[in-house]
């Protein structure tokens, strides 16, 4: 469904992503996992269009995408719910959901709404509330619905569990494996590694903007690396 | 008492008019951080398609507003595909955006005032509409100041449905509130930035026609006074909030016309731009600005 080709991206002068290529295959979770300035982000924001790549391809569904501009990725199925979750916080909850719906078929609006807020019953309660007042999951449930408005093939999640505590991390955690089961592919970006990597399917270790390991989750869950470097020593690490 | 008030009169019409080029001022630096210098003299080039409208084309007032309004929303996006995109998507620095700005400002003055195009004499402009006045409470109201506080209310109302209660408006609210999440959202980033440089141009225009009918005479530089002092009165309010540019260029008018009534003329500019900078002293936001405007 996705493939990436030697991405290659900097920023001034500051190279972020030295060649960087994955794959993800229709139905997939893949998760790509490494420090904090690893590139994990930059992957991402070079997939949705957000940056451009100096180098390198990224095709999706067999269009290569690589110079598309953002707003034309999102409509060939790509949702992306960035870093820090981005939500539109002098809006409401519902304003923020509308604008998710932005470039969707306007007759399969209340569908779509509906169903978001089957999801996230909190939403529908809070609907008529400035996104501002949301707590920091609510924000997260806001930034995953308002991406889901669209219906995309392909998540890119950028840190869903950061800044949440561990019950919510594992509500969101949970709410990724069933969007999965409902069809979504799924790239998911997570410095939680263990809970990433216990749901995924396969997983990309970043350092430095390079990927330097990858392979099936359960296969790298083991691997002493990994377990040395961001499974606090096979002991789970939450947050 | 009644002096008092017909002053206040004047100050309110000046006032409305500086709001309608200060909430183009404002909706643009919300969108794309950017002070738009040429601004003042997109309202000079609606005043003078305004003008030549009612005049030489023997257009009906309002059309001619009108046609004044859309000349310049043609032109507001032509500045902005020409000069400032490309800087934009090369992401040139700020400072590169604001001195162009400055240029093509410089640009628009210098060329309009060629012969073959506007000519830098002073024009004046004949009545577009017979003089009447009436007495309302023994303070004196004329027909051109009914015309410019109606037809200034009018479009605030067009501009605040347009930004509140439509799509395009509610894209122009994500696009300034976060850029690059409004792209994820599917919204065509340029294409709103272009339409706020159209709006916010259309509603200069209309400035500059009204400007021409309350104080009848125009030249390739009249734009740069009221330019100047609509930019400080969106920075008064609160430079990105509409509603705060529309209070600055309210207190703007008074302070200004207040001033050449009971103090002196001379000091009229000096206290209007004083008051700025007593405001932003204490206030650095401005009035109705947020606490925390920059972004991380």
């Amino acid at each position: 469904m996705l493939q990436v080709q030697d991405l290659r991206v900097a920023y001034g002068n500051i190279q972020a992503l030295h060649g960087i290529s994955l794959s993800v295959a229709e139905g997939e979770i893949v998760t790509l996992i490494g420090a904090n300035g690893a590139g994990k982000s930059t992957t991402l924001r070079a997939i949705s269009g957000l940056v451009r790549p100096r180098a390198g391809k990224i095709v999706f569904q067999g269009q290569d995408i690589t110079r598309t501009p953002a707003h034309k990725i999102v409509a060939m199925g790509v949702g992306h719910v960035p870093e820090g979750r981005k939500i539109f916080t002098e809006m409401t909850v519902q304003e923020n959901l509308e604008l998710g719906a932005y470039i969707a078929d306007p007759k399969r609006f209340h569908e779509d709404l509906n169903a978001v807020f089957e999801r996230f019953p909190r939403l529908r309660e809070r609907r008529r509330q400035s996104a501002s007042t949301l707590s920091g999951g609510e924000q997260q449930m806001l930034a995953l619905g308002r991406a889901l408005m669209l219906r995309p093939k392909l998540l890119l999640l950028d840190e869903p569990s950061m800044g949440l505590s561990p019950r919510l991390v594992q509500e969101i955690f949970e709410i990724i494996v069933e969007l999965n089961r409902s069809g979504t592919t799924i790239l998911l970006v997570e410095q939680n590694a263990a809970m990433a990597l216990s749901i995924a399917h396969r997983a990309y270790v970043l350092e430095t903007g390079r990927v330097v390991l990858d392979g099936p989750a359960q296969d790298l869950q083991n691997h002493p690396a990994v377990k040395a470097a961001y499974l606090g020593g096979g002991q789970s690490a939450n947050g | 008492m009644e002096h008092l008030l017909e002053q206040t009169l004047n100050g309110l019409q000046l006032g409305f008019v500086y709001a309608l080029i200060a909430v183009g001022y404002t909706m643009v630096y919300g969108i794309i951080k950017l002070i738009n210098f040429a601004h003042g003299d997109v309202f000079m080039i609606g005043a003078f398609v305004a003008v030549f409208g009612f005049t030489s084309w023997g257009l009906p007032w309002p059309l001619a507003i009108l046609v004044a309004m859309l000349a310049c929303a043609v032109l507001g996006m032509g500045i902005e595909r020409l000069a400032y995109r490309p800087l934009r998507i090369k992401g040139a620095p700020r400072i590169a955006a604001l001195i162009t700005a400055i240029g093509v400002s410089l640009f628009i003055e210098y060329f309009t005032s060629l012969d073959f195009v506007f000519g830098s004499d002073y024009r004046n402009v004949p009545r577009v509409l017979p003089e009447r006045r009436w007495e309302i409470f023994g303070v004196s109201i004329n027909n051109v100041q009914v015309l410019v506080l109606v037809t200034v209310l009018v479009l605030v109302v067009f501009l605040q449905l347009v930004v509140y209660r439509t799509k395009v408006g509610k894209a122009m609210r994500a696009v300034s509130q976060d850029m690059d999440a409004a792209r994820l959202m599917g919204i065509d980033v340029d294409r709103i930035i272009g339409f706020t440089f159209a709006l916010g141009s259309a509603l200069a225009a209309a400035a500059g026609a009204l400007f021409a009918m309350a104080y009848p005479q125009i030249h390739p530089f009249m734009g740069i006074m009221p330019g100047l002092k609509a930019f400080t009165a969106a920075v008064l309010g609160g430079i990105g909030s509409i509603p705060g540019a529309l209070l600055g260029a309210l207190v703007m008018g008074q302070v200004e016309v207040l001033t050449a009534a009971y103090l002196t003329t001379d000091f009229r500019d000096a206290i209007a731009f004083a008051l700025l900078i007593l405001v932003l002293l204490f206030r650095p936001t401005g009035l109705l600005g947020k606490t925390a405007p920059e972004k991380v």
